[in-house]
């Protein structure tokens, strides 16, 4: 294959083979209702306008660029530049994608959002739209990681939001989605399902990746006009692949900038506890899209591990898919003591306290920086905030009093 | 014509009512599924649904989602559904259709699936989450080896959806009675007859069944009085983790009215 072309201008329903809508019958006619109205959004100055004055005025948008100099010393020697989405109103990434939807979740008239969620990030963001735009929202999220993530738990309900734990499966993101899935298929006249990632049946991979492409393009820009350059390097963490997407985007078409996805590799790499989809897993259908995922030979989901609730999900979307086959992006596996180590080294180099799913893309910089030498300059998605992993991390590096 | 038209259309001559049947393989185990099943159509099902547990079943509800977890956690293997329907096929001539979410079969292979299910006397297929837009090489497959192909209609497709729908269904067409996944209801919603009159709008001479939500003999009756068929699923299920043969079977006679 090549990779000549405009990468960029790929629509949906397929990046390739991958992609598609491998979806009860039942949703046929909500994903055709949301694609129209997300196409009519989209050449539609007055959506775009609402879209960035929300953006200027409450997500506080454009999120700043920090070179971590100190930091970069552990990466031998190469400049290391981090994309602030930390600074976002609710501390990630995740409400570029968010309010996008809430505002095509108005106009299709939906008074009801459910959302799944692996950290609780894309569920607090979406609670936080919900009680801006007075709707009602439910919250599905994997038992194990309501534990795990409980602090977000508590904001989702302050924030007027039901959580809903699931006990089935693995009882992590994987489910979440199933049972978000279940209750769109009952609910599907008046609710509106806020996925959370680039994964899924089509519209949601192209529409969530347009929503997040902002963080590139501003990237992009004042990569330039604070540097002078464009990077040599683009990282990012990848679970399903949102804020990956959202910062490689605006940069597919430079072919002199290289593109590194980093995945959960868990207890490392060539063991059988990790998250690393692309890196492990084959081709197959879930959760409405054809991709790489991590599955048994009979084709039953196989699950994944991380010590990172967000990245802890056996596939991936299929836009990354891709990318991988066209050779365009690689994706590494970064383990959870690698992790682990990268969050506290950024904590103490440069008092940016990152969230764990984000410190595995900082774990692959002090590798890659190493590779690409001290003329390189690494661009980093800091993609969201440490605060919600306080407990685990306190728990790992033995920081309470017994 | 296939022996699942063959039935609808005797059951029609004859005034008789149809009952498909849902039953998970493997649950508990593979021995007692195919005890199950043969019960299920010595007991008055017309047509055997034999559903392949899958890890991520979005669009069953709590009760078959709890059986066909247990079949798995009980080490039930995808290529041993050949072997149930093959041993089921020996014993009764109820036709056997299998009731699978798209990946196993995408892993397995379509055309080997396909084979491997004409050789074990199968008829076909019911795809919950492969809608005919995905659906090339199973059509081409399906085609070839002569193999019913079931796919849903639900009360939100347009009529130009369920149009597509019924050209390219052999067998008959699914109609979900309600917006809702599998689990006995007690009202049946009354959207089942929207579904149905735009199955028989389509024009063409399509056999439909309704399924998702019946639980009574009076909804089955009911539904047999303006679909082909009705499809049970959840009941069954419940009955036989409830009280095992005896209770199947019990309930299998009440339901089909034998």
């Amino acid at each position: 294959m090549t990779r000549t072309g405009n990468l960029r201008d790929q629509q949906g329903p397929y990046f390739g083979e991958f992609g598609g809508r491998f979806v009860p019958e039942s949703l046929v006619a909500a994903l055709d209702e949301l694609e129209a109205t997300y196409r009519i959004a989209q050449s539609d100055p007055s959506f775009q306008a609402e879209l960035a004055e929300l953006h200027r005025t409450y997500t506080g948008r454009p999120s700043i660029l920090t070179e971590v100099k100190r930091f970069a010393e552990h990466a031998g020697g190469a400049r290391v530049i981090l994309k602030r989405e930390d600074l976002n109103h609710t501390g990630s990434h995740k409400i570029n994608n968010v309010l996008g939807q809430a505002l095509l979740a108005k106009r299709m008239g939906k008074k009801r959002i459910i959302a799944e969620t692996g950290a609780g990030q894309h569920g607090v963001a979406s609670a936080t739209a919900a009680a801006l735009f007075g709707l009602e929202c439910v919250v599905y999220m994997g038992e194990v990681d309501t534990k795990r993530q409980a602090l977000n738990v508590a904001r989702m309900k302050l924030l007027g939001a039901r959580v809903v734990p699931v006990t089935t499966g693995s009882r992590t993101l994987k489910d979440a989605i199933n049972e978000a899935l279940r209750d769109w298929v009952t609910n599907v006249d008046d609710t509106h399902y806020l996925l959370g990632t680039v994964a899924g049946p089509h519209p949601f991979p192209e529409m969530v990746r347009d929503f997040h492409s902002v963080i590139g393009k501003e990237a992009r820009e004042q990569m330039l006009t604070e540097f002078g350059h464009l990077p040599t390097a683009l990282a990012a963490c990848v679970g399903g692949g949102s804020n990956a997407i959202g910062l490689f985007h605006a940069f597919l078409d430079d072919p002199e900038v290289q593109i590194f996805g980093f995945e959960a590799a868990g207890e490392g790499m060539g063991t059988d506890k990790h998250a690393a989809t692309l890196n492990y897993g084959r081709p197959g259908v879930l959760h409405g899209a054809r991709s790489y995922m991590l599955q048994d030979e009979d084709g039953q989901t196989v699950e994944s591990h991380s010590i990172s609730a967000g990245l802890d999900y056996p596939g991936v979307g299929p836009e990354h898919s891709w990318l991988k086959d066209l050779g365009r992006a690689q994706y590494r596996g970064i383990s959870d003591a690698e992790a682990m180590d990268a969050l506290r080294l950024l904590s103490r180099t440069e008092g940016i306290i990152p969230a764990i799913e984000t410190a595995h893309a900082l774990a692959g910089v002090l590798k890659l920086g190493k590779e690409l030498g001290p003329d390189s300059t690494i661009l980093v998605n800091l993609s969201g905030r440490g605060d919600k992993d306080m407990e685990t991390a306190a728990k790992y590096f033995g920081l309470l009093d017994a | 014509m296939s022996t699942v038209t063959e039935i609808f259309e005797a059951n029609r001559a004859a005034g008789k009512e149809t009952l498909i049947g849902y039953f998970p393989a493997g649950f508990p185990t593979f021995d007692e599924s195919l005890e199950a099943c043969v019960t299920m159509c010595e007991s008055g099902v017309d047509i055997l649904e034999l559903g392949v547990p899958y890890s991520d079943p979005v669009m069953d509800g709590p009760v078959i989602q709890e059986a066909t977890e247990l079949a798995l956690q009980n080490g039930f293997k995808l290529s041993r559904v050949f072997e149930l329907v093959k041993a089921i096929s020996a014993r009764v001539s109820t036709p056997v259709l299998v009731m699978t979410y798209w990946n196993p079969v995408l892993q397995y292979g379509v055309d080997r699936f396909a084979e491997n299910l004409k050789e074990a006397g199968g008829v076909g297929l019911i795809t919950p989450d492969l809608i005919v837009d995905e659906a090339s090489g199973w059509l081409e497959a399906s085609d070839r080896l002569d193999l019913d192909r079931v796919f849903l209609a639900t009360p939100s497709s347009s009529q130009e959806r369920v149009d597509r729908t019924v050209q390219a269904s052999k067998g008959f067409v699914y109609a979900v009675s309600t917006m809702g996944i599998t689990g006995a209801r007690d009202d049946l919603d009354k959207k089942a007859r929207a579904v149905v009159e735009k199955v028989r709008t389509s024009g063409a001479n399509q056999n439909v069944a309704v399924g998702i939500g019946i639980s009574s003999a009076a909804q089955v009756s009911e539904v047999n009085t303006y679909a082909d068929g009705a499809i049970v699923g959840s009941v069954f299920v419940r009955a036989y983790a409830n009280g095992g043969i005896s209770e199947l079977k019990r309930v299998t006679q009440e339901l089909s009215g034998s």
